[in-house]
């Protein structure tokens, strides 16, 4: 279980990613964080809190649950049928900058489905990707604006990130497991 | 929560009977991100594309019809309606010819209502799509019994232990069995009252304590239920009249007044103002009976999302 991020690392690209950011927009007025569940939320927030740190400025985050999106709701014959948890967007979309946060970027199938949504809820004024993995082997045309490490794969390799939050510590592996992540 | 269940053990929903505690948990669930959809601008995601739902109703209906047929859209699943009137049905055409003429059409799910007990379980052997019951005759409507789990959760932030009391026309009510089935599955202490007349055979299996005294059931409730008197299905003498029934089973702010201080009132409609529910009740702060109906959509999205997942 070859760990390819460890906790160091993962706290460094998340704070550096922070600091693009802020390089690249200048005005953080009109940004908001959108985590996709389960594991970009947590790294929205950290996201948020850093350019809180460095910038003085408080940028709304949320929480976006793409399931209802999905292209492949009856096209895993085996398998659990993902379980549907809450969107919570409490501000409006309209005319704002969205950063949109995911771990890991795969197929590029749940980027599509998070479009799809946040297309939904208004008329955001620019959408941008950030990950904290890029594992390469797109099936879309999508491409992230800001990458925490580019990790090469194989499609058979399970790609694990493991956040404080939610699994009690922050580390990112590559499984040798037969089939993959989604 | 109980150990997840992710998915449905069917792919039908026949009636809380054969709901697993799990099972039951991950509707009221799905509700709840089901839910939020319904405050969105647009109220509406791309789910149940291209799947086509039929909304088969033998015996009138309104807030159920409307409901699930919302619940369709907002999933964007394409939807017919059947009613009896203006059908085949109304020129003598069998259940079966009914079904299998639908089915000759392929739809995806069947939403049933009927006035026989079974109807639904009857379809399910015979048709391909996942068949939804929405009421059969006095047997079940599990997605009643649902939405009602559903709003309770909501105000009461649990069921466990909840005093929940159901109260009126027990005999003729699948809202009953199907909640008492539900309730108690999920820990509730349930009580139904009832006049002696309306009393059906076997309550105590389904796990309910029997009252014949409105003022006993209610007293200490956490969540009163009141049922519709049903005079569609009063074929016998059940009743002396209405003005007695509300004297002796209405329910009245005062006779409220001897459930628990917060104590919410609930009904799954149409109301009989005046029969089981006096108009002070009904539009009072008690009173969640406008949150079961809004609640009614998002838990029957969950249902169509849930069963969309077990098709073939």
């Amino acid at each position: 279980m070859p760990v390819v991020m460890d906790a160091d690392r993962v706290g460094r690209s998340i704070a550096r990613i922070a600091h693009e950011i802020l390089e690249r927009n200048r005005g953080v007025g009109d940004l908001a964080f959108i985590g996709i569940r389960a594991r970009g939320v947590p790294i929205a927030q950290r996201l948020a809190a850093h350019v809180k740190q460095i910038a003085g400025v408080e940028v709304p985050t949320g929480a976006l649950d793409i399931t209802l999106y999905r292209d492949d709701l009856t096209g895993h014959p085996v398998g659990p049928q993902p379980v549907v948890r809450r969107t919570e967007i409490p501000f409006s979309l309209d005319g704002r900058h969205i950063l949109l946060v995911d771990d890991v970027l795969y197929t590029g199938r749940t980027i599509r489905a998070a479009l799809d949504a946040l297309i939904d809820f208004g008329r955001p004024s620019a959408i941008q990707l950030v990950v904290l993995v890029d594992r390469g082997h797109r099936e879309l045309p999508i491409r992230a604006d800001y990458v925490g490490k580019n990790v090469p794969t194989s499609r058979q390799e399970s790609v694990q990130v493991r956040l404080q939050e939610l699994d009690g510590r922050d580390e990112v592996t590559v499984d040798p497991v037969e089939g993959g992540e989604r | 929560m109980t150990t997840a269940a992710t998915s449905l053990r069917s792919r039908h929903l026949l009636g809380i009977a054969g709901l697993e505690p799990d099972e039951i948990q991950l509707v009221l669930d799905t509700a709840l991100a089901m839910k939020e959809i319904g405050t969105r601008a647009i109220k509406k995601v791309p789910t149940l594309r291209g799947r086509t739902v039929v909304n088969l109703f033998f015996e009138p209906s309104t807030r159920t019809r409307l409901s699930f047929e919302l619940a369709e859209k907002r999933l964007s699943a394409d939807t017919l309606g059947v009613t009896t009137s203006g059908s085949s049905v109304s020129k003598g055409e069998t259940l079966l010819d009914t079904a299998r003429t639908l089915e000759a059409m392929a739809p995806d799910v069947i939403v049933m209502r009927h006035e026989s007990s079974g109807a639904p379980h009857h379809l399910s052997r015979v048709c391909k799509a996942s068949i939804v019951n929405a009421g059969d005759g006095m047997h079940e409507h599990p997605t009643q019994a649902l939405l009602d789990a559903f709003t309770i959760h909501e105000r009461k932030g649990r069921l466990a232990g909840l005093r929940v009391s159901i109260i009126g026309d027990l005999v003729h009510s699948r809202v009953l069995r199907s909640n008492a089935l539900l309730l108690t599955r999920m820990g509730a202490i349930v009580t139904a009252a009832g006049p002696a007349t309306l009393l059906p055979y076997g309550l105590d299996r389904l796990g309910v304590q029997v009252k014949t005294s409105i003022d006993e059931a209610v007293d200490g409730a956490d969540v009163v239920m009141m049922l519709r008197v049903q005079n569609e299905r009063m074929r016998g003498l059940f009743l002396p009249s209405v003005r007695e029934y509300f004297t002796v089973f209405g329910l009245t702010p005062e006779r409220l007044s001897r459930a628990a201080p917060d104590a919410i009132v609930m009904h799954p409609g149409p109301m009989n103002r005046g029969v089981e529910i006096d108009s002070a009740v009904a539009d009072g702060p008690w009173s969640v009976i406008l949150d079961q109906v809004a609640n009614g959509v998002a838990v029957r999205m969950a249902v169509l999302y849930l069963l969309a997942g077990n098709e073939e």
